[in-house]
Protein backbone atom coordinates (compact mmCIF):
# COMPACT_ATOMS: atom_id res chain seq x y z
CA UNK A 1 0.00 0.00 0.00
CA UNK A 2 2.44 2.91 1.10
CA UNK A 3 4.46 1.26 -2.04
CA UNK A 4 1.47 2.19 -3.82
CA UNK A 5 1.44 5.35 -3.15
CA UNK A 6 4.73 6.43 -3.52
CA UNK A 7 4.01 5.18 -7.34
CA UNK A 8 1.14 7.24 -7.24
CA UNK A 9 2.90 10.46 -6.45
CA UNK A 10 5.78 9.60 -8.83
CA UNK A 11 3.71 9.05 -11.37
CA UNK A 12 2.13 12.25 -10.37
CA UNK A 13 5.13 14.51 -10.98
CA UNK A 14 5.90 12.60 -13.89
CA UNK A 15 2.71 13.53 -15.47
CA UNK A 16 3.92 17.06 -15.53
CA UNK A 17 6.49 16.13 -17.70
CA UNK A 18 4.39 14.02 -19.59
CA UNK A 19 2.14 17.19 -20.34
CA UNK A 20 5.38 18.54 -21.85
CA UNK A 21 6.19 15.48 -23.67
CA UNK A 22 2.48 15.80 -24.75
CA UNK A 23 2.63 19.55 -25.97
CA UNK A 24 5.85 18.89 -28.57
CA UNK A 25 4.86 15.46 -29.48
CA UNK A 26 1.00 16.01 -30.17
CA UNK A 27 0.04 19.17 -29.70
CA UNK A 28 3.32 20.49 -31.58
CA UNK A 29 3.95 16.91 -33.63
CA UNK A 30 7.66 16.97 -33.51
CA UNK A 31 9.36 14.37 -31.10
CA UNK A 32 11.82 16.99 -28.58
CA UNK A 33 14.52 14.71 -27.20
CA UNK A 34 15.78 18.19 -25.62
CA UNK A 35 13.76 16.19 -22.30
CA UNK A 36 16.10 14.14 -20.91
CA UNK A 37 18.30 16.89 -20.45
CA UNK A 38 16.02 19.79 -19.57
CA UNK A 39 14.53 17.05 -16.80
CA UNK A 40 17.39 16.84 -15.26
CA UNK A 41 18.36 20.92 -16.01
CA UNK A 42 15.13 21.51 -13.64
CA UNK A 43 16.44 19.20 -10.95
CA UNK A 44 19.69 20.80 -10.47
CA UNK A 45 18.73 24.08 -10.67
CA UNK A 46 16.23 23.11 -7.89
CA UNK A 47 18.36 21.18 -5.68
CA UNK A 48 20.93 24.11 -5.72
CA UNK A 49 18.69 26.28 -5.09
CA UNK A 50 17.39 24.74 -2.00
CA UNK A 51 20.54 23.13 -0.85
CA UNK A 52 22.05 26.84 -0.54
CA UNK A 53 18.88 27.47 1.41
CA UNK A 54 16.29 29.35 -1.17
CA UNK A 55 13.28 29.65 -1.04
CA UNK A 56 11.83 25.85 -2.78
CA UNK A 57 8.91 27.57 -5.17
CA UNK A 58 11.47 29.96 -6.58
CA UNK A 59 13.58 26.97 -7.25
CA UNK A 60 10.91 25.53 -9.30
CA UNK A 61 10.30 28.51 -10.80
CA UNK A 62 13.88 28.95 -11.56
CA UNK A 63 13.51 25.34 -12.94
CA UNK A 64 10.68 26.46 -15.37
CA UNK A 65 12.65 29.67 -16.62
CA UNK A 66 15.69 27.57 -17.44
CA UNK A 67 13.48 24.86 -18.98
CA UNK A 68 11.73 27.31 -21.62
CA UNK A 69 15.57 28.38 -22.61
CA UNK A 70 16.54 25.19 -23.35
CA UNK A 71 13.41 24.75 -25.21
CA UNK A 72 14.14 28.22 -26.98
CA UNK A 73 17.79 26.84 -28.25
CA UNK A 74 16.16 23.38 -29.54
CA UNK A 75 13.66 25.73 -31.36
CA UNK A 76 16.01 27.94 -32.67
CA UNK A 77 18.52 25.31 -33.79
CA UNK A 78 15.21 24.06 -35.59
CA UNK A 79 13.60 26.95 -37.38
CA UNK A 80 16.50 29.39 -37.95
CA UNK A 81 19.26 26.52 -38.44
CA UNK A 82 16.82 24.65 -40.07
CA UNK A 83 18.38 21.16 -38.18
CA UNK A 84 15.79 18.53 -38.27
CA UNK A 85 14.02 18.75 -34.70
CA UNK A 86 14.91 15.74 -33.77
CA UNK A 87 18.84 16.26 -34.02
CA UNK A 88 17.98 19.64 -32.96
CA UNK A 89 16.71 18.07 -29.76
CA UNK A 90 20.04 15.25 -29.35
CA UNK A 91 22.36 18.46 -29.49
CA UNK A 92 20.71 19.93 -26.97
CA UNK A 93 20.07 17.57 -24.74
CA UNK A 94 24.55 16.27 -25.30
CA UNK A 95 24.97 20.19 -24.43
CA UNK A 96 22.68 20.24 -21.29
CA UNK A 97 25.17 17.74 -19.65
CA UNK A 98 27.67 19.80 -19.68
CA UNK A 99 25.58 22.63 -18.29
CA UNK A 100 23.82 20.33 -15.72
CA UNK A 101 27.21 19.62 -13.94
CA UNK A 102 27.84 23.38 -14.18
CA UNK A 103 24.58 23.62 -12.54
CA UNK A 104 25.68 21.31 -10.18
CA UNK A 105 28.97 22.52 -9.07
CA UNK A 106 30.82 19.90 -11.13
CA UNK A 107 29.22 17.53 -9.42
CA UNK A 108 27.38 14.51 -10.46
CA UNK A 109 25.09 14.53 -7.21
CA UNK A 110 23.58 16.91 -4.85
CA UNK A 111 21.77 15.53 -1.94
CA UNK A 112 18.97 17.91 0.10
CA UNK A 113 18.97 16.61 3.93
CA UNK A 114 16.67 19.25 6.15
CA UNK A 115 16.18 21.48 3.40
CA UNK A 116 12.62 23.10 3.45
CA UNK A 117 10.75 21.70 0.49
CA UNK A 118 7.63 22.72 -1.64
CA UNK A 119 6.23 19.56 0.30
CA UNK A 120 6.31 21.13 3.54
CA UNK A 121 3.96 23.87 3.04
CA UNK A 122 1.24 22.14 5.29
CA UNK A 123 3.68 21.49 7.92
CA UNK A 124 1.72 21.94 11.54
CA UNK A 125 -1.83 21.71 9.61
CA UNK A 126 -4.47 19.10 9.17
CA UNK A 127 -3.25 17.79 6.19
CA UNK A 128 0.28 16.99 6.91
CA UNK A 129 -0.40 13.53 8.14
CA UNK A 130 -1.31 12.67 4.07
CA UNK A 131 2.95 13.45 3.50
CA UNK A 132 4.05 14.74 -0.16
CA UNK A 133 0.23 13.69 -1.88
CA UNK A 134 -1.73 17.12 -1.51
CA UNK A 135 1.03 19.26 -2.62
CA UNK A 136 1.57 16.89 -5.70
CA UNK A 137 -2.53 17.25 -5.93
CA UNK A 138 -2.64 21.02 -5.80
CA UNK A 139 0.57 21.32 -8.05
CA UNK A 140 -0.51 18.85 -10.60
CA UNK A 141 -4.21 20.04 -11.11
CA UNK A 142 -3.33 23.61 -11.12
CA UNK A 143 -0.74 23.01 -14.33
CA UNK A 144 -3.17 20.47 -16.27
CA UNK A 145 -5.87 23.20 -15.92
CA UNK A 146 -3.56 26.35 -16.87
CA UNK A 147 -2.47 24.29 -19.47
CA UNK A 148 -5.99 23.38 -20.71
CA UNK A 149 -7.10 26.65 -20.18
CA UNK A 150 -3.96 28.06 -22.20
CA UNK A 151 -5.00 25.70 -25.18
CA UNK A 152 -8.39 27.59 -25.03
CA UNK A 153 -6.94 30.76 -26.18
CA UNK A 154 -6.15 32.37 -29.43
CA UNK A 155 -2.26 31.62 -28.78
CA UNK A 156 -3.23 28.16 -27.77
CA UNK A 157 -5.62 27.53 -30.77
CA UNK A 158 -2.96 29.55 -33.07
CA UNK A 159 -0.24 26.50 -31.27
CA UNK A 160 -2.61 23.23 -31.61
CA UNK A 161 -3.01 24.45 -35.65
CA UNK A 162 0.87 24.54 -36.19
CA UNK A 163 1.06 20.50 -35.41
CA UNK A 164 -1.83 19.84 -37.18
CA UNK A 165 -1.16 21.76 -40.57
CA UNK A 166 1.53 24.38 -41.01
CA UNK A 167 0.20 26.05 -44.50
CA UNK A 168 -3.19 26.61 -43.00
CA UNK A 169 -1.20 28.37 -40.29
CA UNK A 170 0.82 30.78 -42.41
CA UNK A 171 -2.11 31.17 -44.97
CA UNK A 172 -3.90 33.00 -41.52
CA UNK A 173 -1.17 34.93 -41.04
CA UNK A 174 0.51 32.97 -38.36
CA UNK A 175 4.04 33.06 -37.71
CA UNK A 176 4.96 29.29 -37.69
CA UNK A 177 8.46 29.59 -36.54
CA UNK A 178 7.62 31.78 -33.29
CA UNK A 179 4.73 29.45 -33.02
CA UNK A 180 7.17 26.30 -32.24
CA UNK A 181 9.35 28.37 -30.01
CA UNK A 182 6.79 29.15 -27.62
CA UNK A 183 5.32 25.48 -27.72
CA UNK A 184 9.56 24.17 -27.14
CA UNK A 185 9.95 26.68 -24.47
CA UNK A 186 6.46 25.67 -22.53
CA UNK A 187 7.42 21.67 -23.31
CA UNK A 188 10.57 21.65 -21.42
CA UNK A 189 9.46 24.44 -18.56
CA UNK A 190 7.18 21.58 -17.93
CA UNK A 191 9.76 19.42 -18.20
CA UNK A 192 12.08 21.01 -15.92
CA UNK A 193 9.26 21.76 -13.16
CA UNK A 194 8.71 18.23 -12.83
CA UNK A 195 12.26 17.79 -12.56
CA UNK A 196 12.57 20.41 -10.05
CA UNK A 197 9.84 18.84 -7.83
CA UNK A 198 11.23 15.60 -8.38
CA UNK A 199 14.73 16.58 -6.87
CA UNK A 200 12.91 17.60 -3.66
CA UNK A 201 10.66 14.70 -3.21
CA UNK A 202 13.63 12.26 -3.57
CA UNK A 203 16.06 14.75 -1.83
CA UNK A 204 18.64 14.92 -4.71
CA UNK A 205 19.68 15.27 -8.10
CA UNK A 206 21.24 13.49 -10.35
CA UNK A 207 23.23 14.13 -13.29
CA UNK A 208 21.95 10.83 -14.84
CA UNK A 209 18.67 11.24 -13.72
CA UNK A 210 17.38 12.29 -16.68
CA UNK A 211 18.19 9.18 -18.73
CA UNK A 212 14.92 7.56 -20.85
CA UNK A 213 13.02 10.10 -19.79
CA UNK A 214 11.22 11.07 -22.60
CA UNK A 215 10.52 7.70 -23.51
CA UNK A 216 8.53 7.73 -20.46
CA UNK A 217 7.21 10.49 -21.37
CA UNK A 218 5.83 8.77 -24.84
CA UNK A 219 4.99 5.79 -23.02
CA UNK A 220 2.73 7.78 -20.63
CA UNK A 221 0.87 9.59 -23.11
CA UNK A 222 0.75 6.28 -25.27
CA UNK A 223 -0.47 4.50 -22.44
CA UNK A 224 -3.27 7.24 -21.91
CA UNK A 225 -4.65 7.80 -25.08
CA UNK A 226 -5.18 4.21 -24.92
CA UNK A 227 -6.99 3.48 -22.14
CA UNK A 228 -8.08 6.19 -21.29
CA UNK A 229 -9.40 8.24 -24.85
CA UNK A 230 -9.07 10.86 -26.75
CA UNK A 231 -12.34 12.05 -27.56
CA UNK A 232 -11.76 15.46 -26.12
CA UNK A 233 -9.15 17.81 -25.15
CA UNK A 234 -9.40 17.91 -21.64
CA UNK A 235 -9.88 14.42 -21.60
CA UNK A 236 -7.09 13.98 -23.52
CA UNK A 237 -4.63 16.09 -20.75
CA UNK A 238 -6.42 13.82 -18.14
CA UNK A 239 -5.24 10.72 -19.63
CA UNK A 240 -1.71 11.76 -19.84
CA UNK A 241 -1.51 12.58 -16.19
CA UNK A 242 -3.16 9.04 -15.46
CA UNK A 243 -0.73 7.23 -18.06
CA UNK A 244 1.79 8.49 -16.48
CA UNK A 245 0.34 7.22 -12.83
CA UNK A 246 0.01 3.96 -14.78
CA UNK A 247 2.88 3.41 -15.95
CA UNK A 248 4.52 4.28 -12.60
CA UNK A 249 2.45 1.99 -10.50
CA UNK A 250 3.07 -1.06 -13.83
CA UNK A 251 6.66 -0.41 -12.89
CA UNK A 252 6.39 -0.11 -9.22
CA UNK A 253 4.63 -3.48 -8.96
CA UNK A 254 6.90 -5.08 -11.26
CA UNK A 255 10.10 -3.98 -9.51
CA UNK A 256 7.96 -5.40 -6.43
CA UNK A 257 7.76 -8.69 -8.16
CA UNK A 258 11.45 -9.31 -8.74
CA UNK A 259 11.78 -7.65 -12.10
CA UNK A 260 15.56 -6.60 -12.07
CA UNK A 261 15.84 -2.72 -12.26
CA UNK A 262 18.41 -3.25 -14.50
CA UNK A 263 16.00 -4.09 -17.10
CA UNK A 264 13.89 -1.24 -16.63
CA UNK A 265 14.90 1.25 -19.20
CA UNK A 266 14.91 -2.14 -22.17
CA UNK A 267 11.14 -2.82 -20.76
CA UNK A 268 10.36 1.11 -21.37
CA UNK A 269 11.89 1.39 -24.57
CA UNK A 270 10.03 -1.82 -25.49
CA UNK A 271 6.63 -0.53 -24.41
CA UNK A 272 7.08 2.69 -26.24
CA UNK A 273 7.99 0.63 -29.35
CA UNK A 274 5.32 -1.98 -29.39
CA UNK A 275 2.88 1.08 -28.63
CA UNK A 276 3.96 3.26 -31.38
CA UNK A 277 3.81 0.06 -33.80
CA UNK A 278 0.39 -1.72 -32.64
CA UNK A 279 -1.56 -0.46 -35.65
CA UNK A 280 1.23 -2.38 -37.87
CA UNK A 281 1.24 -4.98 -35.82
CA UNK A 282 -2.04 -5.79 -35.97
CA UNK A 283 -2.22 -5.05 -39.80
CA UNK A 284 0.98 -8.14 -39.83
CA UNK A 285 -0.82 -10.44 -37.39
CA UNK A 286 -3.76 -10.40 -39.94
CA UNK A 287 -2.12 -10.33 -42.94
CA UNK A 288 -0.51 -13.66 -42.18
CA UNK A 289 -3.16 -14.99 -40.20
CA UNK A 290 -5.40 -14.87 -43.66
CA UNK A 291 -2.57 -16.68 -45.44
CA UNK A 292 -2.70 -19.50 -42.62
CA UNK A 293 -6.38 -19.67 -43.18
CA UNK A 294 -6.27 -20.57 -46.59
CA UNK A 295 -3.56 -23.57 -45.89
CA UNK A 296 -5.47 -26.58 -45.11
CA UNK A 297 -4.33 -26.89 -41.38
CA UNK A 298 -5.73 -23.28 -41.60
CA UNK A 299 -9.00 -23.98 -42.73
CA UNK A 300 -9.71 -26.38 -39.33
CA UNK A 301 -7.81 -24.11 -37.31
CA UNK A 302 -8.57 -20.37 -38.10
CA UNK A 303 -12.81 -19.29 -37.59
CA UNK A 304 -14.57 -18.64 -40.99
CA UNK A 305 -14.37 -14.89 -41.46
CA UNK A 306 -11.01 -14.00 -39.21
CA UNK A 307 -9.99 -10.53 -39.70
CA UNK A 308 -12.25 -9.95 -42.27
CA UNK A 309 -14.28 -7.04 -41.75
CA UNK A 310 -11.14 -4.51 -42.27
CA UNK A 311 -9.98 -6.20 -45.20
CA UNK A 312 -10.05 -3.32 -47.78
CA UNK A 313 -11.57 -4.97 -51.05
CA UNK A 314 -9.60 -6.11 -54.15
CA UNK A 315 -8.24 -9.41 -52.63
CA UNK A 316 -10.32 -11.10 -54.80
CA UNK A 317 -11.87 -13.79 -53.18
CA UNK B 1 -4.23 46.61 -57.14
CA UNK B 2 -1.77 44.84 -57.46
CA UNK B 3 1.48 45.25 -59.81
CA UNK B 4 3.96 42.07 -60.82
CA UNK B 5 6.75 43.51 -63.01
CA UNK B 6 9.53 41.23 -64.37
CA UNK B 7 9.12 38.12 -62.17
CA UNK B 8 11.31 35.35 -62.95
CA UNK B 9 11.76 32.39 -60.79
CA UNK B 10 14.61 29.23 -61.51
CA UNK B 11 13.75 25.91 -59.69
CA UNK B 12 17.17 24.51 -58.92
CA UNK B 13 19.35 26.99 -60.39
CA UNK B 14 23.17 26.13 -61.17
CA UNK B 15 22.12 22.15 -61.11
CA UNK B 16 21.59 20.25 -64.17
CA UNK B 17 17.43 20.06 -63.70
CA UNK B 18 17.53 24.46 -63.45
CA UNK B 19 13.94 25.06 -64.50
CA UNK B 20 12.59 28.27 -65.05
CA UNK B 21 9.48 28.55 -64.28
CA UNK B 22 8.33 32.22 -63.97
CA UNK B 23 10.34 33.91 -67.14
CA UNK B 24 9.92 38.12 -66.88
CA UNK B 25 6.11 37.73 -66.02
CA UNK B 26 4.37 41.33 -65.96
CA UNK B 27 0.83 41.88 -65.08
CA UNK B 28 -1.33 44.47 -63.39
CA UNK B 29 -4.32 43.26 -61.65
CA UNK B 30 -7.68 46.33 -61.08
CA UNK B 31 -9.38 46.56 -58.29
CA UNK B 32 -12.04 43.60 -58.41
CA UNK B 33 -10.88 41.94 -60.96
CA UNK B 34 -11.34 38.12 -61.40
CA UNK B 35 -8.31 36.70 -63.15
CA UNK B 36 -8.84 32.82 -64.28
CA UNK B 37 -5.34 31.29 -65.43
CA UNK B 38 -5.27 28.40 -68.03
CA UNK B 39 -2.17 26.74 -69.10
CA UNK B 40 0.03 23.25 -69.92
CA UNK B 41 1.07 21.38 -67.55
CA UNK B 42 4.60 22.86 -66.06
CA UNK B 43 3.49 26.08 -67.28
CA UNK B 44 4.49 28.25 -63.92
CA UNK B 45 0.95 28.90 -63.19
CA UNK B 46 1.02 27.43 -59.45
CA UNK B 47 4.84 28.94 -59.54
CA UNK B 48 2.76 32.62 -60.11
CA UNK B 49 1.03 31.77 -56.80
CA UNK B 50 3.14 30.87 -55.14
CA UNK B 51 5.34 33.96 -55.62
CA UNK B 52 2.36 36.13 -54.64
CA UNK B 53 1.80 34.12 -51.62
CA UNK B 54 5.12 33.86 -50.38
CA UNK B 55 5.80 30.51 -50.72
CA UNK B 56 8.67 30.41 -52.76
CA UNK B 57 11.14 33.41 -53.54
CA UNK B 58 11.30 35.16 -56.93
CA UNK B 59 14.52 35.80 -58.15
CA UNK B 60 13.99 38.62 -59.70
CA UNK B 61 10.94 41.19 -60.05
CA UNK B 62 8.67 43.09 -57.79
CA UNK B 63 5.03 42.41 -56.49
CA UNK B 64 3.34 45.57 -55.26
CA UNK B 65 0.61 45.07 -53.56
CA UNK B 66 -1.74 48.44 -53.32
CA UNK B 67 1.08 50.19 -52.54
CA UNK B 68 3.38 48.04 -50.83
CA UNK B 69 5.95 45.87 -52.14
CA UNK B 70 5.52 42.45 -50.87
CA UNK B 71 8.03 40.65 -52.79
CA UNK B 72 10.27 39.86 -49.70
CA UNK B 73 8.07 39.92 -47.20
CA UNK B 74 7.07 36.50 -45.24
CA UNK B 75 4.39 34.50 -46.45
CA UNK B 76 2.82 34.70 -42.66
CA UNK B 77 2.75 38.36 -42.76
CA UNK B 78 1.19 38.44 -46.39
CA UNK B 79 -1.49 36.22 -46.04
CA UNK B 80 -3.03 38.98 -43.77
CA UNK B 81 -3.92 40.33 -47.26
CA UNK B 82 -4.07 37.20 -49.13
CA UNK B 83 -6.87 34.69 -48.75
CA UNK B 84 -5.95 31.32 -50.34
CA UNK B 85 -7.55 28.00 -50.81
CA UNK B 86 -5.28 25.16 -52.22
CA UNK B 87 -5.61 22.29 -54.63
CA UNK B 88 -5.69 19.71 -51.65
CA UNK B 89 -8.89 19.96 -49.49
CA UNK B 90 -6.51 18.67 -46.30
CA UNK B 91 -4.30 21.57 -46.78
CA UNK B 92 -6.78 24.48 -46.05
CA UNK B 93 -8.03 23.52 -42.24
CA UNK B 94 -6.59 22.14 -39.14
CA UNK B 95 -8.15 18.71 -39.14
CA UNK B 96 -7.34 17.57 -36.12
CA UNK B 97 -9.27 20.62 -34.95
CA UNK B 98 -13.03 21.80 -34.74
CA UNK B 99 -14.96 23.75 -37.32
CA UNK B 100 -15.30 26.77 -34.81
CA UNK B 101 -11.88 26.68 -34.09
CA UNK B 102 -11.13 26.63 -37.50
CA UNK B 103 -12.67 29.36 -38.17
CA UNK B 104 -11.64 31.42 -35.04
CA UNK B 105 -7.79 31.36 -36.25
CA UNK B 106 -9.02 32.58 -39.94
CA UNK B 107 -10.90 35.14 -38.24
CA UNK B 108 -8.29 36.33 -35.97
CA UNK B 109 -6.01 37.04 -39.29
CA UNK B 110 -4.34 40.47 -38.18
CA UNK B 111 -5.20 40.42 -34.45
CA UNK B 112 -3.16 39.98 -31.43
CA UNK B 113 -3.14 36.25 -30.75
CA UNK B 114 -2.72 36.52 -27.21
CA UNK B 115 -4.40 35.17 -23.98
CA UNK B 116 -7.74 36.03 -24.46
CA UNK B 117 -10.14 33.06 -25.01
CA UNK B 118 -9.71 31.64 -28.48
CA UNK B 119 -13.87 31.65 -28.78
CA UNK B 120 -16.26 34.23 -27.74
CA UNK B 121 -19.88 34.00 -27.77
CA UNK B 122 -20.09 36.98 -30.34
CA UNK B 123 -17.79 35.31 -32.81
CA UNK B 124 -19.94 32.45 -32.70
CA UNK B 125 -23.05 33.67 -33.61
CA UNK B 126 -21.03 35.34 -36.67
CA UNK B 127 -19.63 31.67 -37.59
CA UNK B 128 -22.97 30.61 -37.64
CA UNK B 129 -24.38 32.95 -39.61
CA UNK B 130 -21.91 32.92 -42.53
CA UNK B 131 -21.86 28.72 -41.99
CA UNK B 132 -25.63 29.10 -43.23
CA UNK B 133 -24.67 31.20 -46.01
CA UNK B 134 -22.71 27.69 -47.33
CA UNK B 135 -25.91 26.25 -47.33
CA UNK B 136 -24.29 22.59 -46.19
CA UNK B 137 -25.39 22.38 -43.08
CA UNK B 138 -21.90 23.31 -41.45
CA UNK B 139 -23.69 25.60 -38.87
CA UNK B 140 -25.56 22.87 -36.92
CA UNK B 141 -22.08 21.00 -36.90
CA UNK B 142 -19.36 23.74 -35.16
CA UNK B 143 -18.38 21.88 -32.89
CA UNK B 144 -17.31 18.47 -35.54
CA UNK B 145 -14.12 18.04 -36.07
CA UNK B 146 -12.83 18.98 -39.44
CA UNK B 147 -11.67 16.14 -40.09
CA UNK B 148 -14.38 14.47 -40.27
CA UNK B 149 -16.07 16.84 -43.61
CA UNK B 150 -15.65 15.79 -46.65
CA UNK B 151 -13.42 17.41 -49.81
CA UNK B 152 -16.35 19.69 -50.80
CA UNK B 153 -17.04 20.50 -47.68
CA UNK B 154 -13.50 21.50 -46.45
CA UNK B 155 -12.97 23.49 -49.78
CA UNK B 156 -16.00 25.47 -48.68
CA UNK B 157 -15.48 26.27 -45.31
CA UNK B 158 -11.60 26.98 -46.31
CA UNK B 159 -13.21 29.59 -49.15
CA UNK B 160 -15.03 31.10 -46.20
CA UNK B 161 -12.13 31.06 -43.77
CA UNK B 162 -9.95 32.88 -46.57
CA UNK B 163 -12.51 35.46 -47.00
CA UNK B 164 -14.01 35.81 -42.88
CA UNK B 165 -11.52 38.59 -43.02
CA UNK B 166 -12.05 40.20 -45.88
CA UNK B 167 -8.80 39.86 -48.38
CA UNK B 168 -7.30 42.44 -50.98
CA UNK B 169 -6.45 38.92 -52.99
CA UNK B 170 -8.02 35.77 -52.57
CA UNK B 171 -5.67 33.06 -54.53
CA UNK B 172 -7.44 29.90 -55.45
CA UNK B 173 -5.17 26.93 -56.97
CA UNK B 174 -7.53 24.68 -58.63
CA UNK B 175 -8.93 24.51 -55.46
CA UNK B 176 -12.01 22.36 -57.31
CA UNK B 177 -9.47 19.84 -58.90
CA UNK B 178 -9.86 17.38 -56.23
CA UNK B 179 -13.70 17.16 -56.25
CA UNK B 180 -16.32 15.59 -57.90
CA UNK B 181 -17.84 17.49 -61.03
CA UNK B 182 -21.53 18.18 -58.65
CA UNK B 183 -19.17 19.06 -55.71
CA UNK B 184 -16.91 21.15 -57.75
CA UNK B 185 -19.80 23.25 -59.38
CA UNK B 186 -21.14 24.08 -55.86
CA UNK B 187 -17.80 25.21 -54.80
CA UNK B 188 -17.55 27.31 -57.72
CA UNK B 189 -20.86 28.83 -57.39
CA UNK B 190 -19.76 29.66 -53.50
CA UNK B 191 -16.59 31.01 -55.03
CA UNK B 192 -18.51 33.88 -57.88
CA UNK B 193 -20.54 34.63 -54.85
CA UNK B 194 -18.00 35.12 -52.57
CA UNK B 195 -15.84 37.42 -54.64
CA UNK B 196 -18.60 39.03 -55.82
CA UNK B 197 -20.55 40.05 -52.28
CA UNK B 198 -17.25 41.23 -51.01
CA UNK B 199 -16.07 42.49 -54.43
CA UNK B 200 -12.67 40.75 -54.28
CA UNK B 201 -9.79 40.48 -56.49
CA UNK B 202 -9.18 37.60 -57.30
CA UNK B 203 -6.74 34.53 -59.11
CA UNK B 204 -8.29 31.67 -59.83
CA UNK B 205 -6.59 28.63 -61.62
CA UNK B 206 -8.34 25.92 -63.46
CA UNK B 207 -7.97 23.17 -65.67
CA UNK B 208 -11.38 23.26 -66.62
CA UNK B 209 -11.39 25.49 -69.82
CA UNK B 210 -14.79 26.45 -69.92
CA UNK B 211 -15.22 27.72 -66.48
CA UNK B 212 -11.94 29.55 -67.02
CA UNK B 213 -13.96 31.54 -70.08
CA UNK B 214 -17.43 31.77 -67.71
CA UNK B 215 -16.04 32.40 -64.73
CA UNK B 216 -14.35 35.55 -63.53
CA UNK B 217 -13.83 38.66 -65.46
CA UNK B 218 -10.28 38.03 -67.41
CA UNK B 219 -8.52 35.49 -68.36
CA UNK B 220 -4.62 34.75 -68.67
CA UNK B 221 -3.04 31.85 -70.57
CA UNK B 222 0.48 30.64 -69.40
CA UNK B 223 3.34 28.45 -71.16
CA UNK B 224 6.08 28.27 -70.16
CA UNK B 225 6.87 30.59 -67.30
CA UNK B 226 4.87 33.37 -69.47
CA UNK B 227 1.64 35.11 -70.17
CA UNK B 228 0.93 34.62 -73.42
CA UNK B 229 -2.55 35.39 -73.69
CA UNK B 230 -4.76 38.09 -71.69
CA UNK B 231 -8.30 37.82 -72.61
CA UNK B 232 -10.97 40.67 -71.30
CA UNK B 233 -13.84 42.70 -72.01
CA UNK B 234 -15.90 41.75 -75.45
CA UNK B 235 -12.92 39.44 -76.61
CA UNK B 236 -13.51 36.88 -73.86
CA UNK B 237 -16.61 36.80 -74.41
CA UNK B 238 -16.77 36.12 -77.87
CA UNK B 239 -14.55 33.40 -77.24
CA UNK B 240 -15.15 29.36 -76.77
CA UNK B 241 -12.86 26.71 -75.79
CA UNK B 242 -12.40 25.61 -79.47
CA UNK B 243 -11.02 29.18 -80.21
CA UNK B 244 -9.22 29.42 -77.40
CA UNK B 245 -7.25 26.66 -77.66
CA UNK B 246 -6.92 27.72 -81.13
CA UNK B 247 -5.52 30.82 -79.85
CA UNK B 248 -3.47 29.18 -77.97
CA UNK B 249 -1.68 26.91 -80.14
CA UNK B 250 -1.20 29.59 -82.75
CA UNK B 251 0.34 31.92 -79.90
CA UNK B 252 2.61 28.84 -78.07
CA UNK B 253 3.78 26.75 -81.29
CA UNK B 254 3.02 23.96 -79.33
CA UNK B 255 -0.22 21.65 -78.50
CA UNK B 256 -1.96 21.89 -75.01
CA UNK B 257 -0.59 19.47 -72.78
CA UNK B 258 -2.17 19.29 -69.86
CA UNK B 259 -3.87 16.22 -70.18
CA UNK B 260 -5.81 17.19 -67.04
CA UNK B 261 -7.82 20.34 -69.20
CA UNK B 262 -8.09 18.33 -72.21
CA UNK B 263 -9.93 15.09 -70.62
CA UNK B 264 -12.00 18.14 -68.43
Amino acid sequence: MLAAVGALELGLIYAVMALGVFLSFRTLNTPDLTVDGSFVLGAAFSAVICSGGGNPFFAVFAALIAGCLAGCVTALLNTKLEIQPLLAGILVMLGLYSINLRVMGGKANIPLNDEVTIFDIFAGTALEKYGELPVILIAVSLILILFYLFLQTRLGFALRATGDNEYMVRASGINTNRMKLIGMALANGFVAVSGAMIAQYQSYADVGMGLGMVVIGLASVIIGEVIFGTKTLLRRLIAVVLGAVLYRLVITYSLSRGLPAVDLKLISAVIVAVALSAGVIVRYVRKYVRRFAGTALGKKLVPAGFGVQRKKGGEGK
Amino acid sequence: MMEIKGLKKIFGKGSVNEKTALNDVTLTLEDGEFVTVIGGNGAGKSTLMNCIAGVHQAEEGRIILDGTDITEMPEYKRSRWIGRVFQDPSMGTAFDMTIEQNLAIAYGKGRLRGLTPGLCKKDLDFFREQLTLLDLGLENRLKHKVGLLSGGQRQALTLLMATIVKPKLLLLDEHTAALDPPTARTVLELTDRFVCEHGLSAFMITHNMKAALTHGTRTIMMHEGRVILDLFGEERASMTVETLIERFEKRAGAELDNDRMLLG
